[in-house]
């Protein structure tokens, strides 16, 4: 079993199908209720992993997101077998989550600014990113560089997907070269860290925001904080690695509340193109 | 980490014995000759034999030999006496575990930067083993855009388990630092050609791996995860290593099948590790033969076909399935 299916696995003692419990305060969740209110915990606010199509309804303007690229599918280069065979584990998260990767690309527009966004599924093979998430996300980077329009990314993953090996690694050096020419092109791209955003995608294209987001208490670091413990033979102060915790240390820009970070993006992104006319 | 591995003991007893006879043998009393010519014979087909089918975990432990050439005992022997040492990220401290500094190869004249790892314990601790903290990257970021002022090119070497896991590491930016690297990198106007001479440890080696040409050492690895740490996660067991090193396609040759790299250097027979002269000489060989013909190119052309390099990376299929089929 893979560390993605330990983290997604819903806990034992809930019915997955109708409730969820908090991750913070263990407060039993009706689903229901969670999908209306932005999978916000009603007791103590807490950011719940946010399901891929409710993300992408939050930060665009209704009905206007068109999917690119959806067929863009992985292949098995290594013909990689764990517990598993890479193939089986595949299919079993595009069965599971109705989508055909762990990222989700499209056009759409907010607050009437069309743009493009990317949308990490951390329900897919924990949001790793093998050749298909660096390749789509390079994609939009580069119509967003051609076409003048500015890029979002939210990113939620564990890191690289070791089932693709030394390609998934290489993914890191190609989706931020791309960042850098849109960086050249003058075309803001935001990126949005979801919880939890670690490893691989940490140290590629989610760091490299013209302005940074973290949502509310999202696990975000290189490394995962069972390595650090393990390395360092210490306990890990409390707090360490969440949002707050980068603010602090200079590393995002804001932390941002979900009911606002819509108006948030879209105000930045107003003021990033003001002058720049993209 | 011991100093021989399982598989070349045979070989080692055997150099032990040539050794023994040798100095029986210079003491003048008898002549061991044709004794010590046999077993060198013997040692030799031997040595083809072992390390002409090293396994890939095998691969991954002689690409971490205690003795394996480090970018300092390169530097040694390619530049002497003529390389300056530069320190420092000018923003928090000096990165032990990155050196850098300008030198000369091949008569071009380079910055250099590498990682760094020791030959024992202490020296290892010194180093932190090889594994970078934010601050090795920034300081060679420093170093690559220094170099890009002065139109000289870059030499690096990459041999690290990884970038370090720690709290220091962590709330001064590790990720911003690596991530700063490959974008920076990908827009660096001078030439950069990349030697991975032991450990290619995942992010934290190719924070310094973007280059115009990336060359690996015949017993080397690079991976996005340690056998053992892909063991650990994938199998719950890290004793799987061997089965994950198999998996990982961590080789030098299948690297190169899969376009990762451009080339792979020969090693002597048992390792560079066994001869670090023969190491470096191989490097002189590859920066003479690539050297100028990335010099001749324009800075345009450089950050356009190294872009164009990692954009290819990769392996996907665009067909539309008959999903409704």
């Amino acid at each position: 079993m893979g560390w993605f299916d330990k983290l997604t696995r819903p806990r034992r003692d809930v019915p997955s199908d109708l409730w969820k419990k908090c991750t913070r305060c263990g407060e039993v969740l009706l689903i229901k209720d969670l999908a209306k209110n932005l999978y916000l915990c009603s007791k103590c606010d807490q950011h719940l992993r946010m399901p891929l199509w409710d993300r992408i309804a939050l930060l665009s303007d209704d009905n206007s997101f068109v999917e690119i690229n959806r067929e863009i599918r992985s292949v098995d280069p290594l013909e990689f077998v764990d517990s598993k065979s890479y193939g089986e584990r595949l299919k079993e998260s595009i069965a599971k989550t109705d989508v055909n990767e762990a990222v989700t690309t499209g056009r759409a527009a907010i607050e009437g600014q069309p743009y493009l966004l990317g949308v990490m599924n951390f329900e897919f093979m924990g949001g790793s990113m093998g050749s298909v998430v660096g390749e789509k996300l390079t994609r939009i980077l580069e119509i967003g560089a051609d076409e003048k329009l500015p890029v979002v990314i939210v990113s939620a993953s564990g890191g690289a997907r070791m089932q693709e090996g030394i390609f998934s690694l290489m993914q890191m050096g190609k989706t931020s070269a791309a960042i850098k020419r849109l960086n050249r092109a003058s075309v803001p791209y935001i990126s949005i860290m979801t919880d939890p955003t670690t490893g691989g995608v940490s140290a590629s294209f989610a760091s490299l925001g013209d302005v940074n987001i973290a949502e509310p208490g999202a696990l975000i670091g290189f490394a995962g904080p069972r390595v650090i413990e393990q390395t360092i033979r210490q306990k890990l102060p409390e707090g360490f690695q969440r949002a707050e915790f980068l603010l602090e240390h200079g590393m995002v820009d804001c932390v941002v509340h979900r009911r606002v970070l819509k108006s948030s993006v879209a105000r930045i992104i107003r003021y990033l193109t003001a002058c720049t006319g993209s | 980490m011991p100093k021989e591995f399982e598989f070349e003991k045979s070989i080692i007893e055997l150099e032990a014995r040539i050794r023994e006879l040798q100095v029986i043998s210079e003491s003048g009393k008898v002549d061991l000759s044709r004794e010590i010519q046999a077993i060198t014979d013997k040692v030799e087909a031997l040595k083809i034999e072992v390390y002409g089918s090293l396994e890939p975990w095998q691969i991954a432990q002689v690409a971490r030999h205690i003795n394996r050439p480090s970018t300092l005992d390169l530097i040694k022997i390619l530049c002497g006496e003529e390389f300056v040492e530069l320190h420092g990220d000018r923003l928090f401290g000096d990165d032990t575990a990155i050196v850098s500094g300008l030198g000369s190869i091949a008569d071009h004249k380079v910055m250099i930067i590498g990682h760094q790892k020791g030959h024992d314990t202490e020296e290892n601790i010194y180093r932190n083993f090889g594994m970078p903290h934010p601050e090795g990257y920034r300081k060679a970021l420093r170093m690559m855009r220094t170099a890009e002022r002065f139109g000289l090119p870059i030499v690096i070497f990459i041999d690290t388990p990884g970038a370090f896991p720690g709290i220091g590491a962590e709330e001064r930016g590790q990720s911003d630092a690596i991530a700063r690297n490959l974008a920076e990198m990908s827009d660096v106007g001078v030439p950069i050609l990349c030697f991975v001479t032991g450990e290619g440890g995942s992010g934290g080696a190719l924070a310094i791996g973007i280059g115009d040409r990336v060359f690996m050492f015949e017993f080397s690895v690079y991976s996005v995860i340690s056998a053992e740490g892909c063991a650990a996660i994938l199998w719950n067991d890290a004793t799987k290593a061997k089965e994950a090193a198999n998996a990982l396609k961590l080789r030098a040759t299948n690297l190169l099948e899969a376009g990762i790299i451009d080339g792979i250097l020969p090693e002597p027979l048992g390792g560079a590790h066994r001869n670090h002269q023969r190491a470096a000489e191989e490097i002189v060989k590859v920066i003479a033969a690539h050297l100028p013909i990335l010099k001749k190119m324009t800075r345009e052309e450089l950050i356009e076909n190294r872009y164009k390099k990692f954009r290819s990376m990769g392996r996907f299929s665009c067909e539309e399935e008959l999903e409704n089929a």
